[in-house]
């Protein structure tokens, strides 16, 4: 992962993020449909996307700052706060639910000292609910960073946290 | 040859390593495409998949080669047509896609170019969950591979036929999954649903003829092509035809998944495939396909798993994947689990959606809370029907109320022992 501090040549966005967003470009009819996949490259970049960063990115795409806030906030995985270096997404759905969700959950939030969405201590993590994450035969699931983690057991923090 | 009883998994190996581009050329692979292109019109494959009685593997079970011959395509016809994979597995205790993309990505490649061919798009897109990365990975891998083969790209196999693929990877919304919405979420909008007429097959994406298929549906493709129609059709035990991945989730001893044929009994999936229920657990119910399909119980053990049977028995089959109610869960609270992630995920769009399932979820939590009445269960029966078909834009939420009508009529007992429980509380304070 590059280091927010990049710096910025245009608009506020890095070089890089501008080369992979248009080329990004060269899939679709037009360039709206480019704004997911922008604000994902963003996030890739910088880990969230900043006020600063969707302004540059609607004016790239020829958009209003508004539609494409739009955008943004209707997607779950596009965050628009500060999140930390690795994000542990828990399932919460029916069968983790059922086969103890909360329970990972709770023991997670209290280890780290956080609320759901909130950034640890140590800006390394942090938590949030996600909808199945279609491995419902290794219920419960968790996602660290890329990672899908199965059949997490009691000891949710040391399998997830791996300390 | 072996395993053809198992044509969607006979490449997928327990220890979860991919199918190579050689392992799947291997065991017959691209050899339907090969056929397609240099022996059959696109119409007569679209005929062929017809003929086969391939019905969607996402879930509505339309017959896949019917839906590609709607698609306009005489000389006046618009001339860019897009065909679109729908990978956007999020329905709550569905994870049969999942095998297949990242277990064996050509399949679906080939699946994808044949449809193609049959509808003669010249762009296709794959709409795959964000968060199946190593899906992505693999996928991203394999259609370079089909490339550098000639499968992908201009002049298909030396043929006339140009086709390119793109993977587009989503940002997160169940309602991605409901097609309009998925065309609105790859135009770069928000991905509510679409008013129905026109349909995609004639204006969908950036208004061009569109098709939408499941991973599933398109993966039975190739071996339509490859062994013949009638071979497919031997496939099925009942009304259906070809195999389908069964699944089922919960306190079962062996949760898992199963490729078996069209009409298998559900029986034989909880008990024999999946072991029964673990020790000390007794089988309360089901979700036969996924969150929204209606509780079915015990004593729909022996319907067998096909569209027309499941939807007799009171439900539907869905995506095929049960998720299984014990004796020691409380299906009001399940209900509530579920509901919650339907208000989570509507799109907002339309009004007895919007408001309706929060209704739903603070009406469940009151009455779990002890704070329920009687009427509530009235209301919540009213809700059901405010929110079935034909009252909201698209299916997210009569599909919520699925679950909901049937836990009600099934598992009355519980929503009125926690109401009765609370009358009584409050005659003794």
């Amino acid at each position: 992962m590059k280091e927010p501090t990049e710096k910025p040549v245009f608009e506020g966005l890095s070089l890089a993020e501008i080369q992979e967003i248009n080329a990004e470009m060269t899939h679709y009819e037009d360039k709206t449909a480019v704004s997911i996949e922008a604000l994902k490259i963003v996030q890739k970049h910088r880990r969230w996307v900043s006020d600063a960063c969707l302004v540059a990115v609607a004016e790239l795409l020829g958009l209003s700052p508004a539609q494409l806030e739009g955008v943004a906030t209707f997607y779950n995985l596009i965050y628009r706060q500060p999140v930390g270096k690795t994000v542990i997404h828990y399932c919460n759905s029916v069968t983790c639910w059922m086969l103890g969700a909360e329970h990972i959950r709770e023991r997670l939030c209290r280890h780290l000292n956080v609320g759901l969405g909130e950034m640890s201590a140590d800006g390394e993590y942090t938590i949030l609910p996600i909808v199945c994450l279609g491995a419902c035969d290794h219920a419960p699931v968790v996602l660290v960073g890329d990672k899908l983690l199965l059949d997490i057991s009691d000891d949710a923090v040391t399998d997830i946290l791996g300390r | 040859m072996e395993k053809m009883d198992k044509p969607l998994t006979k490449n997928i190996r327990s220890d979860r390593a991919f199918a190579t581009l050689a392992d799947y050329e291997s065991t017959g692979g691209y050899q339907g495409l090969r056929k397609a292109i240099t022996q059959l019109q696109p119409k007569e494959a679209q005929h062929w998949v017809k003929e086969a009685g391939l019905r969607g593997r996402g879930g509505a079970g339309f017959n896949t080669g019917l839906k590609w011959s709607l698609v306009p395509m005489d000389e006046d016809a618009a001339q860019t047509r897009y065909l679109v994979v729908n990978a956007d597995e999020m329905e709550p205790g569905t994870f049969k896609d999942r095998l297949l993309l990242e277990q064996d990505p050509h399949q679906l490649i080939e699946g994808v170019i044949i449809a193609a061919y049959a509808i003669q798009a010249s762009i296709a897109y794959i709409f795959l969950r964000g968060e199946y990365h190593l899906a992505a990975q693999r996928l991203a891998n394999a259609l370079l591979e089909a490339r550098a083969k000639g499968y992908l790209g201009e002049h298909v196999l030396n043929s006339g036929f140009n086709l390119e693929i793109y993977l587009h990877t989503s940002a997160g919304r169940y309602i991605c999954g409901e097609e309009t919405a998925l065309l609105n979420a790859l135009e770069g909008k928000r991905a509510t649903p679409r008013a129905k007429p026109p349909f995609p097959l004639v204006s969908g994406l950036w208004g061009k003829p569109t098709v939408v298929n499941n991973v599933e549906t398109l993966c039975n493709v190739p071996h339509i092509l490859h062994y013949g129609v009638e071979w497919y059709q031997s496939l099925g035990r009942g009304a259906d035809k070809g195999t389908k991945l069964f699944g089922a989730s919960g306190r079962i001893k062996h949760p898992g998944l199963w490729e078996l044929p069209m009409g298998t009994p559900i029986r034989e999936i909880i008990e024999d495939h999946a072991g029964g229920m673990r020790d000390g657990y007794k089988l309360r119910g089901f979700l036969p396909g996924g969150a929204s399909t209606d509780f079915l119980l015990p004593e729909h053990l022996d319907v067998v798993m096909d569209y027309d049977a499941v939807a007799k028995a009171g439900s539907r089959m869905g995506t095929g994947t049960m998720i299984i109610l014990d004796d020691k869960t409380c299906p009001v609270q399940m209900v509530l689990n579920l509901e919650q992630f339907f208000a989570q995920e509507s799109c907002g769009w339309c009004t007895p959606c919007r408001d309706g399932l929060p209704w739903t979820v603070t009406l469940l939590k009151d009455i779990i809370a002890g704070r329920g009445r009687m009427e509530d269960l009235d209301t919540l029966s009213g809700l059901t029907r405010m929110l079935g078909p034909g009252n909201t834009f698209c299916a997210l939420a009569p599909g919520a109320m699925e679950p909901l009508q049937s836990a009600l009529k099934y598992f009355r007992e519980d929503f009125e022992r926690y109401i009765v429980g609370n009358i009584a509380d409050m005659e003794t304070a």
